[in-house]
């Protein structure tokens, strides 16, 4: 009987307050895409780091002819230096973080050079022009740095250089973007509780005549209170809904279509982690809603 | 049923105090008239028994419980106990005569089969029979306090309160009014009535308090309105 009774209230509430109703349903719908997006960019940043890393090699550029840097001075590499090098890499002190070394020959280089290039900017190149180069992968690409003090300064090493350089960059942007998404989501979220607050404020006023009779009438203050705030938290949990909807066809058809289409070889977030991010942003809609509830009825409803 | 002991009630500190000093005991059964002009303390009396507001000094006891010392969260049990009638009746214009009778059930977690005995059962006591689906606008003033008071007892409490129940009607409705509460009072029910008809108290001959300036002048059993007093 209770539940009905306040289903009921809600129900007419709902209805007698719709244009309030809407527009805290459409700004925690707003707020929320906000927070989901964030959450999903932050968990592409993750999800990039761990396959990236991964991947990423160290390269040892060794000293070609004609070498205008200081340590090459010597002339181009020379065979027993580059067994030196190999020696520190397989059985010196680092020996234990690296994974494998291939030695790619000067020619091997010219060919990855020029086979990559479509825009003919490297046709002058010649083999001889270039260095052989030591591609080391590691066992944890977190330990670039203990390889290049290692490496670095031995005889016939022009460079060491790392690739992870490239994708910080990148990080660095979504972070950022991740960061900005969120502070909108705090301004839109804000916006949502003051928003909530007079939905609940009008609604109470607006039944204040039935609020007097059950007080008189010995009604509890939790069951004259309820449909209050349940007005608030179905409207904040459609809201939910929709970012949760909206975020979904975002991954499906912008994600999964379209940038995988163009750009393949990316692993980019999905349909699934919109799933893992859609209970958290269920939990803070219903979270907004009952701040804004503990803020208002204690004022309104007086027991 | 009803106890004040020297009670009194300050509003804002410094200011002339609402109740000033009251003592009074209501048994249960009673029939009581509560008298006095506008500002004499009747009002505040009504709201500490309600326990709308609490007494700055002394005790009051209803039902057995003393106010002074019940914790907000049980008042609503305190309230339940008391049925509670107003001159401006106080329905809900949108719910006909069977809804908001059956509100103050629903309200207080009532079962359905308790609400569907009780209502009409109530319904025909305050002579409504038959007028369930109205809506308030489509009734008499008359018929419009009896809902109300239909809705003040359908939880048979022990105690009813009046508070100028007669003062939005004509003598004629008034007087049906009075003999609905007077048979209220034959079931044993406690009923205190505040009022400005003189024509109801003295032709009912009941107990009657008067209040003046918060103070109580006068508790005399089968009274009139205007006695002798200063």
């Amino acid at each position: 009987m209770r539940i009905r009774f306040i289903l009921g209230e809600v129900a007419s509430g709902l209805r007698r307050n719709s244009t309030m109703a809407l527009s805290v349903v459409l700004v925690t719908f707003v707020s929320l895409t906000f927070v989901g997006a964030a959450a999903l960019t932050q968990m592409q940043v993750q999800q990039l780091r761990d396959a990236w890393y991964g991947e990423v090699e160290v390269s040892i550029f060794l000293c070609p002819e004609n070498s205008l840097y200081e340590q090459c001075a010597a002339g181009p590499v020379s065979p027993v230096q580059e067994d030196d090098i190999r020696a520190v890499l397989e059985e010196g002190s680092v020996a234990d973080i690296v994974d494998e070394v291939y030695y790619e020959t000067r020619e091997e280089v010219f060919e990855n050079i020029v086979g990559a290039d479509e825009t003919g900017v490297y046709s002058q190149l010649e083999p001889a022009d270039l260095g052989p180069v030591f591609r080391v992968k590691l066992t944890d690409p977190e330990q670039f740095q203990v390889v290049a003090d290692a490496t670095e300064g031995l005889p016939g090493v022009e460079e060491v250089n790392d690739q992870r350089e490239v994708f910080d960059e990148l990080f660095r942007f979504l972070n950022a973007a991740t960061f900005i998404a969120a502070g909108l989501a705090a301004i839109m979220m804000l916006a949502a509780v003051l928003l909530i607050t007079t939905t609940i404020r009008l609604s109470a006023l607006s039944r204040r005549r039935e609020t007097t009779i059950m007080r008189m009438v010995g009604s509890s203050k939790s069951l004259i209170q309820m449909p209050f705030m349940l007005e608030g938290a179905v409207a904040a949990t459609l809201g939910a809904v929709l970012a949760i909807g909206g975020l979904y066809l975002s991954a499906r058809y912008l994600i999964e279509d379209w940038l995988h289409g163009s750009i393949a070889w990316v692993d980019y977030v999905g349909r699934d982690d919109v799933w893992t991010v859609a209970p958290w942003l269920l939990a803070i809609a219903v979270g907004l809603a009952a701040l804004a509830s503990l803020a208002t009825l204690g004022r309104y409803t007086r027991a | 049923m009803i106890r004040l002991d020297n009670v009194s009630k300050v509003y804002t500190r410094g200011a002339r105090p609402a109740l000033d000093n009251v003592s009074v005991e209501i048994e249960r059964g009673d029939f009581v008239f509560l008298v006095g002009s506008s500002g004499s303390g009747k009002s505040t009396f009504l709201k500490l028994i309600l326990r709308e507001e609490r007494s700055t000094a002394g005790d009051v006891f209803v039902a057995g419980r003393h106010l002074n010392r019940l914790s907000s969260w049980r008042v609503p049990h305190l309230r339940r106990e008391i049925g509670a009638v107003f001159q401006d009746f106080r329905l809900l214009p949108n719910k006909t005569v069977y809804q908001n009778v059956a509100f103050a059930l629903q309200v207080i977690g009532k079962s359905k089969r308790d609400i569907q005995t009780n209502v009409p059962e109530m319904l025909e006591l305050v002579g409504l029979a038959g007028k369930e689906r109205r809506l308030p606008h489509e009734l008499s003033g008359g018929e419009q306090q009896r809902v109300a008071i239909a809705r003040a007892f359908v939880n048979h409490p022990p105690i009813l309160l009046c508070d100028e129940p007669t003062g939005n009607l004509d003598p004629g409705t008034s007087v049906g009014i009075m003999r609905l509460l007077d048979r209220i009072n034959r079931t044993g029910t406690t009923v205190l009535m505040a009022t400005h008809d003189d024509e109801i108290v003295d032709q009912m001959r009941k107990r009657v308090i008067e209040l003046k300036g918060g103070h109580l002048v006068r508790d005399q059993d089968r009274g009139v309105y205007g006695l002798e007093t200063v």
